[in-house]
């Protein structure tokens, strides 16, 4: 949908909106993930050239933060909480359910390109442990039969 | 005349179908012809019963909960409307014992009030602190929160006077407020109910922090993975914006306040305050060496007060009624209420803010009614990831920072992860190493590389292998991270890995008496 060209006139429009700001970099970082689902290599020499970094230091910012991916995602991604409170609460059958389900382990993503799998410690979700995130959407008290719903909805949708 | 319905828009009560559950009580009005006026409040913090929804009488505000969609249509055949009688028929919600029983000081608004509603903030005694402060010198605002008592919420219970003094006296053209809202901290969610519930408060509290110390930018640090909190405060943040409540000339009183939220991105140790600073500049989130202090050369180099989200959530309360008033609640050194959060295999899990002194043992059966499974609550870990594990024996602790330390465990934020007798402490303990190894900044090697040598050896000591070598060869690793780490984060695993091998040996596979030898 996006080719080379839009891509980089995305990633120009958020530099040019965020660079005069104090400590823009994970600003910037933030915007061009959030309009490309990830921040592709080629936009690390635009944001080092802008910033008036080296491009090994943008690098190393990015690969600092676990948020922040350098391949495209699925086109839904599935954040499993691994914390405390939802294993006390059955997260580790549960993630033993979704992995199967999909098919994939953490930071991978299915074949058909329909799903990635991230774990995240704690969504703050924990009174309705276990928890996870579809999406933009966050489920608490999931089980393996709601995960199957839920992902069911997410395929007839997409 | 149309009836009042409170649905929350908290993101637990959102996880468990509130939005759905708003939809279909608006389509069933529509259909029947009654006029609803619905009300997006934060939670009331039960969320055993959550999506919990209020109806406004005459006699108060009366509560229907857990709702599913599937209980729409029965609750307006039993006229809940009019509070009519339903099998999920709570009473009035304030009247429920879990509420009734608790201090809410800081929590005062959340779950009662349209969270981004300013009218509604300032008719519940919103921004009667700044209104007082203003009409105060420096010194005296600092004064207050200095005799309140008022320790800092996000860990380290430093007392938060006697940090905003020493950015006063640090004369600087440009100083910073900080407000730490990265919550990593696994079973705690206060910070992220007043942001999505109250977002006006902490905006106020940031507001007076910055008139009482001199600075006029501050920043939210607000974690990636609270979407929802992110919207509530800028909505927020506009309409103060809007009604002269943040900018150039706050109230007219010529002071000046801007203040902006910068997202994390998912690393847990940017909650460390000198981390975060590193990040809120643009950079990897390493932590700093202190000294220097951030309130002489934090932020840009500039005098910075870093707190936590509750921690400047609590000075509008303390302003408005004053720092004794807020003083006495607590007990011994520990002053004023505790936002704790009750989670894990725990059958009420929830917000409970009471003072300080409550024992762990009333707060995991007298409000959170013991284990959700129904088996013996067997280990609990208080304080977050870099908290220890409470047996049974230390139940009895009252919440309370000098109480917990004695002790060698941690009260941190508040947080509270139940487990039931079913929890294997020794995979507790690996996980907390691996958790250490995924989340070091890297600029110490005892947690660099201790953890991951830590995750092994536990993985060993779990398959029974040479656990004579090994145990040993564990507490010595630990000795190094407790002695050996610049932060908390390498520092503080000890904590529960310690806790879990000295209170549940058997776990590791060994007897009681042996590891005591
Ligand atoms: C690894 C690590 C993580 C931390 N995470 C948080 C956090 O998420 N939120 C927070 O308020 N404080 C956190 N802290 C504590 C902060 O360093 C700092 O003490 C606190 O923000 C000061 O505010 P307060 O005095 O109001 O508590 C963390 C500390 C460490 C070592
Ligand atoms: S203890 Fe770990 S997280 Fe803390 S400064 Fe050292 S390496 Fe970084
Ligand atoms: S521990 Fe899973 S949401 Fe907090």
């Amino acid at each position: 949908m996006s080719g080379p060209g839009a891509i980089q006139s995305t990633v120009l429009d958020v530099i040019a909106a965020l660079k005069d700001k104090p400590g823009a970099l994970l600003p910037i970082l933030h915007g061009i993930q959030d309009a490309l689902g990830y921040i592709p290599p080629e936009s690390v020499p635009e944001i080092a050239k802008a910033l008036n970094l080296s491009r090994a230091e943008v690098h190393g910012v990015i690969s600092f933060y676990h948020y922040f991916r350098e391949t495209p995602p699925g086109n839904t991604t599935v954040h499993l909480c691994r914390a405390e409170s939802c294993q006390a609460m059955g997260s580790l059958a549960l993630e033993a359910h979704v992995k199967n389900k999909l098919g994939i382990d953490f930071h991978e993503t299915t074949a058909d390109g329909q799903f990635s799998l991230e774990p995240v410690y704690c969504l703050g979700n924990c009174a309705c442990s276990p928890a996870l995130q579809i999406g933009d959407e966050i489920y608490g008290r999931v089980t393996n039969a709601s995960f199957d719903e839920i992902i069911a909805t997410q395929e007839e949708s997409a | 005349m149309s009836t009042t319905i409170y649905i929350p828009n908290d993101s637990s009560a959102i996880s468990l179908g509130a939005n759905r559950v708003a939809k279909a009580i608006q389509q069933e009005a529509a259909k029947r012809g009654i006029e609803l006026n619905i009300v997006r409040n934060g939670s009331r913090g039960l969320y055993w019963l959550e999506p919990l929804i209020e109806v406004a009488t005459a006699n108060g505000r009366v509560a229907y909960g857990p709702v599913q969609v599937s209980d729409v249509t029965s609750l307006f055949d039993a006229n809940f409307t009019q509070a009519g009688s339903h099998p999920l028929n709570l009473g009035v919600t304030e009247e429920i014992s879990y509420f009734k029983k608790q201090q809410r000081l800081t929590f005062a608004r959340v779950g009662k009030t349209d969270p981004v509603s300013l009218e509604d903030y300032l008719a519940n005694e919103g921004y009667r602190g700044l209104s007082n402060a203003l009409k105060l010198p420096a010194a005296d605002i600092v004064k207050a929160v200095t005799d309140s008592g008022l320790r800092g919420r996000g860990g380290a219970a430093f007392p938060t006077g006697i940090k905003w003094n020493t950015v006063l006296n640090t004369p600087s053209e440009q100083k910073y407020i900080i407000c730490n809202a990265d919550e990593g901290d696994s079973g705690t969610f206060s910070d992220r109910m007043v942001m999505e519930g109250d977002p006006f408060v902490l905006i106020e509290g940031m507001t007076i922090a910055g008139i009482a110390v001199g600075a006029t930018q501050g920043f939210i640090y607000l974690r990636v993975e609270y979407p929802h909190a992110h919207i509530a405060l800028n909505t927020a943040i506009t309409k103060a914006y809007a009604a002269g409540y943040l900018g150039d000339n706050i109230q007219g009183s010529g002071k000046k306040f801007d203040l902006e939220v910068r997202l994390g991105a998912g690393a847990y140790v940017c909650g460390e305050e000198t981390s975060l600073m590193e990040s809120l500049e643009g950079k990897r989130g390493l932590v700093r060496f202190k000294p220097p202090l951030p309130a002489i050369s934090g932020l840009f180099g500039k005098p910075t007060v870093v707190n936590n989200v509750i921690s400047l959530a609590s000075v509008p309360i303390i302003l408005d009624k004053g720092g004794e008033f807020y003083r006495d609640f607590g007990m011994g050194r520990s002053r004023g209420t505790l936002p704790l959060q009750l989670a894990g295999n725990i059958k009420h899990p929830g917000l409970v803010e009471v003072g300080f002194g409550l024992t762990l043992r009333e707060l995991l059966y007298e409000y959170g009614g013991g284990s959700a499974s129904g088996r013996p609550i067997r280990a609990v870990q208080v304080g977050g990831p870099l908290g220890a594990y409470l047996p049974e024996s230390q139940f009895d602790t009252p919440l309370d920072y000098e109480a917990f330390a004695a002790n060698w465990t941690v009260l941190g934020h508040g947080g509270v992860v139940v487990f039931d007798d079913t929890v294997d402490m020794a995979q507790m303990a690996k996980y907390s190493m691996e958790f250490c190894a995924v989340e070091s900044c890297g600029k110490c090697t005892p947690c660099r590389i201790g953890s991951t040598r830590g995750y092994e050896l536990l993985d060993d000591i779990i398959q029974g292998h040479d656990l004579e070598k090994n145990i040993p060869l564990l507490r010595s690793l630990c000795d190094t991270l407790l002695n050996g780490s610049l932060c908390a984060l390498g520092g503080m695993t000890p904590y529960p890995v310690l806790s879990a091998l000295n209170h549940f040996p058997e776990d590791f596979g060994l007897s009681k008496q042996k590891n005591a030898a």
